[in-house]
């Protein structure tokens, strides 16, 4: 196991430095001026050159990459251009949200999807599977930034219950506690967001949970005369690493954050703070925050492969 | 991270909560950065200029009147050298005095890269704003002398943009920018006395503020950034904000049902083409720059627009002071632009063919995919064929800078850019004069007219201001008359407010004043 794990990391540098490379030229190589949010619209020529010699894009594309990859390798993201601040501190505090957010949204998620997964592929062609599927359905189609919206429209603008935008009282998240008046503001962005992981998880589980009742080995199980419940049992654990795979690329997506769920909701995390950076064209902060969330998708592919070989000792034989 | 700040007597007026179109909350050193925006509720509630807007008026543009600076002279010997005389007994936020060494200190910090106190982050907002200023000094602790490059009348308008931060307030955060930046110190009406970076700036009252009729009657001041018009909409509707900066066009008549007020005013901004002079432009033709002009149907943008625009009568809103009495009318005439057509060679079987760079959205571009398609057809109905070359708005800022010569744009014979037109060089001077085409300056047309130099040395070198306006409506006479623009709308700078908020006068500016605003 040890081994397998030493070369899951191993195997994971060059990723790493692949997704450093295509994180850099990305932004790099997208139109417009980098210094477009620190510089008036009718800034002179000189100035223009003086601001780029400032911030180093008079360099080459590969020496910027150099001291880039060179900075990212001891930490340090630089400088956001708009605000000066240092991006670590931006990214690392939009994570702590957007973990924040993700956490509550994967509990939404993998409970009912798990749930709706398990009950559509146990009675399948039921009317709890169909409504089940319906659901499942319902949340990989619907685009979230409209459902947020509409919750919106319900929670906020009609019934007044849960506040509509922000990740605080009075615009900040500052202070975060267990506190109802900061917990108010995750219920909607956190509802929103689980939509999507819950119907892919559901309609993931159900065909899992379906071709494995089919299987023989069920049907050896019940021959030998195991109830429901002990079979059920087998088909969960059978059912459980694909369940986690899911579950864990879901995490990371959750993570990642929802540019478009976190700027309906305002929610200070990653996502809005990829907003700013693109909008401002801020390219320490865009770079710096896609290489972080790039990470969790790799450090989270990681542990999922290590917890599947836990689990299931044939993906470590293969 | 909650600044600390001595705790204010309450003026019992409330607390007003402002959603922002901005995505974080802008510089908060004093030279802001986020456009108008940034200055309007992070610079002039916090800072104060020598030179300051009279916000006080609905009813009539904004004209520049003392600040901190109670009156201003230019030497009559040497018209480079202008005397400021500044304002006695005006404290900063931390307590220590402003004198005429406070303001040579802001000067350096966006002039000066070898002083200390140089921000390159102020520096790039500052510096472009006041680009005759050649040297200055203190002569006394009262008295400030600019010495300018050439002979330039709109000094004053320059220095508008100049906030005054507080020396001691950096020496006592440890010389550091980024730490003045969470414990804000400058004289203005309001103390900024807390600041989460991109959640929200708070402010309290300053009661020792200088002009006692702008000490603020609200016990607190919020600005949230909410850049998606729809959350600002929600949170205003929602009562997590009581004020929102430029609602979407489209949810106006719902929050007007809703019992919201929509304040809208004229402002010094304008929505056009401008038009390329380069060799081979159609535009070159007064008759076909007449002729669009005369084709484009504004009451029915107007109506596409839910009434949020003032159709253009010219390039400066009708009433403006520098209007005058240009005598080609705006009218929508497509019949009288077909005969202008004509008469340049042109018709149905022979239409103009040309291209227009756009922008999918920016700052203060309004709606600007379907009001560029809205002129494309009303063009397209007289014989004026135009094809579009959307790029995104950083990039055109980038063509815009770059010139209509230039590779970048395309061949494209116009741009359409808004444009900040609320002093002579922003409003004016900086679109046609002949040696600012670029890359010396932002002239993108490349239009070159030695009449039209002669108005604009002229306003640089009259220091009389009722003589400079006489002026500046020449000048705006000629813009209309020859039509050197597609001169089509101007903003209301519409912002939607609860009906709590009272006292609000919206100024035809910019900037505005909120010292006068309750709250119920």
């Amino acid at each position: 196991m040890l081994v397998y794990a030493l070369k899951r990391l191993l195997a994971m540098i060059p990723v790493a430095l692949g997704v450093s490379l295509v994180c850099f030229l990305l932004v790099h190589l997208a139109p417009g001026d980098p210094l477009s949010a620190v510089l008036p619209t009718d800034a002179s020529q000189e100035m223009q050159q003086e601001m780029r010699k400032l911030y180093g894009f008079d360099k080459p594309l590969v020496v910027q990459y150099g001291i880039w990859l060179g900075r990212v390798l001891i930490g340090e993201l630089g400088t956001s251009i708009s605000t000066g601040r240092p991006v670590v501190a931006e990214v690392g505090k939009a994570v702590m949200n957007s973990i924040i957010l993700a956490a509550a949204a994967t509990a939404i998620g993998f409970f009912f999807g798990a749930l709706f997964g398990f009950v559509a592929g146990y009675f399948r062609n039921s009317w709890i599977d169909k409504i089940a599927s319906f659901l499942a359905v319902v949340g990989v189609s619907v685009p979230h930034y409209w459902l947020g919206m509409v919750l919106v429209i319900c929670f906020s603008v009609w019934l007044n219950w849960l506040p509509a935008t922000g990740g605080g009282p009075g615009g900040s998240s500052d202070a975060r506690s267990l506190d109802w008046e900061y917990l108010k503001y995750l219920v909607l962005p956190a509802i929103t967001m689980s939509v999507i992981p819950m119907g892919i998880i559901a309609r993931t589980l159900k065909a899992l949970v379906a071709e494995i009742l089919n299987q023989e080995f069920v049907q050896g199980l019940a021959a030998k005369g195991l109830d429901d419940r002990g079979i059920f049992r087998h088909v969960v654990k059978n059912a459980a690493p694909t369940a986690f795979a899911v579950m864990g690329l879901q995490l990371g997506y959750l993570l990642g954050g929802s540019i478009l769920i976190e700027t309906v909701f305002a929610w200070p995390g990653t996502g809005f703070l990829l907003n700013s950076a693109i909008f401002q064209r801020d390219l320490p902060l865009l770079q710096g925050t896609i290489l972080v969330l790039a990470s969790f998708f790799v450090i989270l592919n990681l542990i999922v492969d290590i917890a599947q070989a836990a689990l299931d000792p044939r993906v470590k034989r293969s | 991270m909650l600044v600390s700040q001595a705790v204010q007597p309450a003026v019992a007026g409330g607390t007003l909560r402002i959603g922002m179109t901005a995505s974080d909350i802008p510089l908060t050193t004093g030279q802001t950065d986020n456009g108008g925006e940034g200055m309007r509720f992070l610079g002039y509630t916090a800072y104060d200029s020598l030179v300051e807007w009279d916000l006080t008026s609905a009813d009539k543009p904004s004209v520049i009147i003392p600040g901190l600076a109670t009156s201003w002279t230019v030497d009559p010997a040497d018209k480079t050298k202008w005397t400021f005389k500044l304002r006695p007994g005006v404290k900063f936020h931390d307590g220590s005095d402003f004198t005429a060494e406070t303001v040579v200190w802001n000067f350096e910090k966006i002039l000066n890269k070898d002083a200390p106190q140089f921000d390159p982050r102020q520096s790039a907002q500052g510096r472009s704003r006041i680009p005759a200023v050649a040297s200055y000094k203190a002569v006394d602790p009262l008295t400030l002398e600019i010495v300018t490059k050439t002979p330039d009348a709109t000094l004053p308008y320059q220095i508008a943009w100049i906030m005054i931060s507080s020396p001691a307030q950096w020496e006592k955060v440890g010389k550091n920018w980024d730490a003045f930046a969470k414990q804000p110190s400058g004289t203005g009406p309001w103390k900024i006395t807390a600041f989460v970076p991109r959640e929200k700036a708070e402010f309290a009252p300053f009661p020792d503020y200088w002009d006692k009729t702008r000490v603020p009657k609200l016990d607190k001041l919020v600005v949230v950034p909410l850049p998606e018009p729809n959350a600002r909409v929600a949170a205003l509707r929602s009562g997590q904000v009581d004020w929102i900066e430029s609602p979407a066009p489209d949810a106006v008549a719902s929050l007007k049902g809703a019992g919201f007020k929509i304040v809208t005013n004229a402002y010094p901004h304008n929505w056009t083409w401008h038009l390329s002079r380069v060799e081979g432009s159609p535009w070159n033709d007064i008759r076909v720059r007449k002729a669009a002009n005369l084709a484009v149907d504004r009451e029915g943008m107007k109506e596409l627009l839910s009434g949020l625009m003032i159709p253009a009568q010219g390039f400066m809103p009708p009433g403006h002071q520098w209007f005058g009495h240009p005598t080609f009318k705006l009218t929508y005439d497509p019949e009288a632009a077909k005969k202008l057509l004509k008469e340049a060679g042109y018709g149905p079987d022979k239409p103009i063919e040309t291209k227009i760079l756009i922008s999918p959205s920016g700052s203060g571009q309004m709606l600007p995919l379907p009001m560029n398609e809205f002129i494309q057809q009303n063009l397209a109905e007289v014989g004026i064929k135009v094809s579009f070359e959307v790029v995104e708005w950083n990039t055109l800022i980038n063509i815009w800078r770059a010139g209509a010569k230039h590779e970048s744009s395309k061949g494209a014979t116009g741009m359409n850019y808004t444009y900040f037109i609320q002093d002579p060089f922003t409003g004016f001077i900086r679109h046609l004069q002949c040696n600012l085409a670029p890359p010396a300056g932002t002239n993108w047309g490349h239009y070159c007219d030695p009449e039209m130099d002669k108005l604009f040395d002229a306003v640089r070198n009259t220091f009389d201001p009722a003589e400079q306006t006489k002026i500046l409506e020449k000048i705006h006479e000629k813009y209309v008359d020859e039509a050197l623009f597609l001169m089509v709308t101007h903003d209301v700078n519409a912002r939607a407010m609860s009906p709590k908020v009272k006292g609000f006068v919206q100024a035809q500016n910019w900037f505005q004043n909120f010292s006068s605003i309750t709250m119920d």
